[in-house]
């Protein structure tokens, strides 16, 4: 029996599924589908339970509870038949740091039994992909941060995988090296490879993600496409005040009555509206002086915020 | 700039997973000897000097106080061929046991390479059998060079000597399947590792009959011996290499022995491998 | 202490012979070892004592009754464990010193980080080394202690002078360690600290511990007889078999100079990497 074709449904569907080691339930009880070409995003704090999640669907990880399918099989009787068609980046690179970049990228090709002569095609080629031509003969340990993560994504590439699952894909790297990355994973979207994010940060998941489910503590908090979600759970504009730390509660109670809504933080208050320029207009006008101010558009940390009361990353 | 764009067959078109579950171990096996093929220089000079070493300090060294003071020999040889299969058996051993630990510490806690290959079709049962293939085929390699050593300086001769290649890595094979077990079991590995090479390997070394018969041991030493696999493999070498007489039933012990120990530790190692990598 | 009372003790250090490369804190090195030994480092302590225990054991009793009494001098004949006994407590010496004092050091050289930040404070290149070597001593005084403790019972090292190999080892240990972190300062790759593995081996198979080098060719002889294990062997065995004689000044002596060698260029390495 071959997995299943991607037009006869998800790629990947869960319903009430869950993982609990000992007392502590990692993930609660969530549902939710993935359908090919789609790019669907984790949004959610560190600990949300998404790389759980992730580890469910790639079959390295039993559930406790729950249904789950990827191509069509049950993940825990049809292992080997599921990974053989995913393309894994785990959060932390296991690259193989004594062996070359050309090397790793053999080395795990050969674990799916892809013929030699096939995978030092397959090379040149991903080594383009990934920007490391010239570091073909260099040893792993000696990349940097994103040159490896790079290397990771074409390693799980090497396979001409149906899903790429992307654990944390930017974590601990520098803007630079997050943006040519994210101009990487565009290219593999553009060509209909379906795509699985977790991410705590939510401009890669605005940046990224078709679809994106927030998750928080493990629950499924929200669904929808980033714009949908911003839509839903928030204003079109924020305006962000600073008073000093002690005022900015003070004067919460002033605020809220100007505006939709607010939420107080340690060191600024949000305060959410439709035309947030009028709004602090209003502030100024109301005698409260803010020590600086800002207007900007409403985002999925706004979205995380409304839905769980805390911020994305902590 | 432009870039090549991909030629994309997708996986379902080029991943043939039976013939991974078919030939998974291989790949493992084949992955981790390209990765010692990096040291080859270093494995084929311990291969050459290790024995050297022995030979000529236990075996000549004290080879010729032993012949001199012990006139009928010892178990009616020169010391040296009484020590001859006992090193063979003991450096074999101890380089499988070697070859497995350090990847598997490797694999699961320091680089993490075991959770790669189990993120692609490889099985955990599978990275298991590759690993301990790999350290056989290393653990051949040294004994091949230990045996063509022992030929050189006397201490095996005759065709029939050749069968020692086969029962000594049997014996590896079936400790070195314990050791992988181990080595997955444990979490803590930097300190349990020092306390396993010194307190398990170094005794087993020291007490299983290597340098003289088990026999002159006191009693209460002589177990040491019975459980260590170095001591059956001895006594089988010993009995291939020049007649040292153990009767038939004997040798069905030895080698039941070892098959446990094998069937048991490759059950011990699959155990662990699968709970550490779903972990 | 405030910032001022540390500036206060800066000022007086300053001006004094050795600024800069020894603060006399030592100590402070010693402390962390100690800290980490508390963690479980002891369990290393431990084990590296078995060692010659078990080899004592084994080689003392079963190769003893192969090869009867070995002759040590005119009419002078031991047993086979008293013959090696004191050869393991030298071997085991070493070891432990150029453990100490190579992978574990070559890790905080290269790794850790642990000198850099050491030697951002007030602490100086001596002070290292001296804290490191100091460490290897104490393991070694611990590793003398326990095997004369057993030995001694059995009858194996005899009379009052046999205690002597206590501190015998330590000087033992002493001149390892000095040699074990000069090679470890100027090392660079792993593969060089292996090296360190590699001749560990023969140098205690050939070193004499396990029979005489009366067996020896003469040039093999001159050859063994030149490197330090021989030496510190015949330290130990000399005093515990009662062979006292002008020629242990001379072993002495030969440790002396490995360690103010050792102390000399490993500090001036020491220096040349974070100091400058």
């Amino acid at each position: 029996m071959s997995v299943k074709d991607a037009s006869q449904g998800p790629l990947i569907s869960a319903k009430g599924l869950r993982k609990e080691y000992g007392a502590f339930t990692a993930v609660d009880g969530i549902d939710f589908h993935v359908n090919k070409g789609e790019s669907f995003g984790f949004l959610g704090p560190n600990g949300a339970g998404k790389s759980t999640t992730m580890r469910i669907i790639a079959a390295t990880l039993t559930r406790t509870a729950g249904e789950i399918t990827v191509l069509g099989k049950d993940p825990e009787k049809s292992g080997p038949e599921i990974r053989a068609h995913l393309g894994v980046v785990p959060q932390q690179d296991n690259l193989d740091n004594s062996l070359t970049v050309e090397d790793n990228l053999y080395v795990y090709g050969r674990y799916f039994g892809l013929s030699k002569k096939y995978i030092r095609t397959k090379i040149e080629e991903l080594l383009t992909f990934a920007q490391l031509e010239e570091k073909r003969g260099v040893k792993v340990e000696a990349l940097s941060g994103g040159m490896k993560r790079r290397l990771t994504i074409a390693r799980a590439l090497v396979s001409e995988p149906e899903i790429l699952m992307l654990d944390e894909p930017t974590t601990g790297l520098d803007p630079q090296a997050r943006h040519i990355l994210w101009d990487r994973l565009f290219r593999l979207k553009e060509q209909g490879v379906t795509l699985l994010i977790t991410t705590h940060y939510m401009d890669e998941a605005e940046q990224l993600c078709d679809r994106l489910i927030v998750m928080d503590k493990g629950k499924i908090m929200a669904e929808d496409s980033p714009a949908g979600l911003i839509k839903k759970y928030s204003t079109k504009e924020v305006l962000e005040v600073r008073f000093g730390s002690d005022r900015n509660a003070q004067y919460s109670d002033q605020l809220r009555a100007m505006c939709e809504r607010i939420e107080v933080l340690p060191d600024r208050v949000l305060m959410y509206s439709d035309d947030c320029e009028e709004l602090l207009h209003q502030v100024v006008l109301a005698g409260l002086a803010p020590t600086t101010s800002l207007v900007r558009r409403s985002s999925l940390e706004d979205v995380f915020l409304r839905l769980t009361g805390r911020t994305l990353v902590e | 700039m432009a870039t090549k764009e991909f030629t994309r067959k997708g996986s379902l078109q080029i991943v043939d997973v039976p013939k991974v579950l078919r030939n998974g171990s291989f790949y493992i096996a084949q992955a981790r000897i390209a990765n010692m093929l990096q040291w080859k220089w270093s494995i084929i000079g311990e291969a050459i000097a290790n024995p050297m070493f022995y030979l000529l300090s236990v075996g000549i060294g004290i080879g010729k106080f032993v012949n001199s003071h012990q006139a009928k020999g010892i178990d009616g040889v020169k010391y040296l061929v009484f020590l001859a299969p006992a090193l063979l058996a003991s450096a074999c051993i101890i380089g499988a046991s070697n070859a497995v630990m350090h990847p598997t510490l490797e694999g699961f806690k320091w680089n993490k390479n075991f959770f790669a290959m189990n993120s692609t079709p490889i099985s955990a049962r599978q990275i298991a059998n590759g690993v301990l293939l790999s350290a056989v085929a290393r653990a051949l390699f040294g004994t091949i060079i230990y045996y063509l050593a022992l030929l050189l300086f006397g201490g095996v001769n005759g065709l029939h000597s050749l069968w020692l290649l086969p029962a000594t890595i049997f014996s590896a094979a079936a400790f070195a399947a314990m050791m992988l077990g181990f080595c997955a079991a444990i979490e803590n590995s930097d300190l349990l590792m020092n306390i396993v090479n010194r307190l398990l390997i170094m005794p087993l070394f020291l007490f299983s009959g290597t340098f003289y018969s088990l026999s002159t041991m006191p009693k209460f030493l002589q177990f040491i011996g019975w459980l260590s696999p170095l001591w059956h493999a001895t006594e089988i070498g010993r009995w291939i290499s020049y007649g040292h007489h153990i009767s038939a039933l004997g040798i069905s012990i030895h080698f039941a022995y070892m098959s446990i120990m094998l069937v048991s530790g490759l059950l011990f190692s699959h155990h662990h491998f699968k709970r550490r990598l779903s972990k | 202490m405030s910032v001022s009372d540390a500036v206060r003790i800066a000022e007086n250090l300053k001006g004094r012979i050795g600024e800069g490369t020894y603060s006399r804190r030592a100590r402070a090195i010693l402390e962390h070892r100690r800290i980490a030994f508390k963690q479980g480092h002891w369990i290393v302590v431990f084990t590296g004592f078995t060692e010659p225990v078990l080899y004592l054991f084994s080689f003392g009793y079963g190769v003893g009754k192969l090869v009867g009494k070995i002759q040590v001098g005119p009419n002078h004949w031991v047993t086979y464990a008293q013959f090696i006994a004191p050869a393991l407590l030298a071997t085991s010496a070493m070891n432990g010193a150029i453990y100490d004092s190579t992978w574990n050091v070559f890790f905080r050289l290269k790794w850790d980080g642990t000198y850099k930040a050491m030697l951002a404070t007030s602490l100086g290149p001596l002070d290292v080394a001296l804290g490191e070597i100091g460490w290897a001593l104490i393991r070694g005084l611990i590793y003398a202690t326990g095997f004369t403790a057993i030995v001694m019972p059995l009858g194996i090292i005899k009379g009052w002078y046999g205690l002597l190999a206590i501190p015998a080892a330590v000087i033992i240990a002493f001149g390892f360690a000095s040699i074990g972190m000069l090679y470890t300062s100027y090392a660079k790759s792993f593969q060089q600290m292996d090296w360190v593995n590699i001749v560990m081996l023969p140098l205690f198979l050939f070193s004499g511990a396990l029979y005489p080098l009366s067996i020896y060719p003469a040039w093999l002889r001159m050859i063994i007889e030149a490197l330090p294990l021989w030496h510190g062997i015949q330290i130990v065995r000399e005093l515990s078999l009662g062979i006292i004689h002008w020629s242990l000044l001379g072993h002495i002596a030969y440790f002396f100079v490995m360690i103010v060698t050792g102390l000399f260029f490993t500090t001036r390495r020491l220096r040349a990497l974070f100091m400058r």
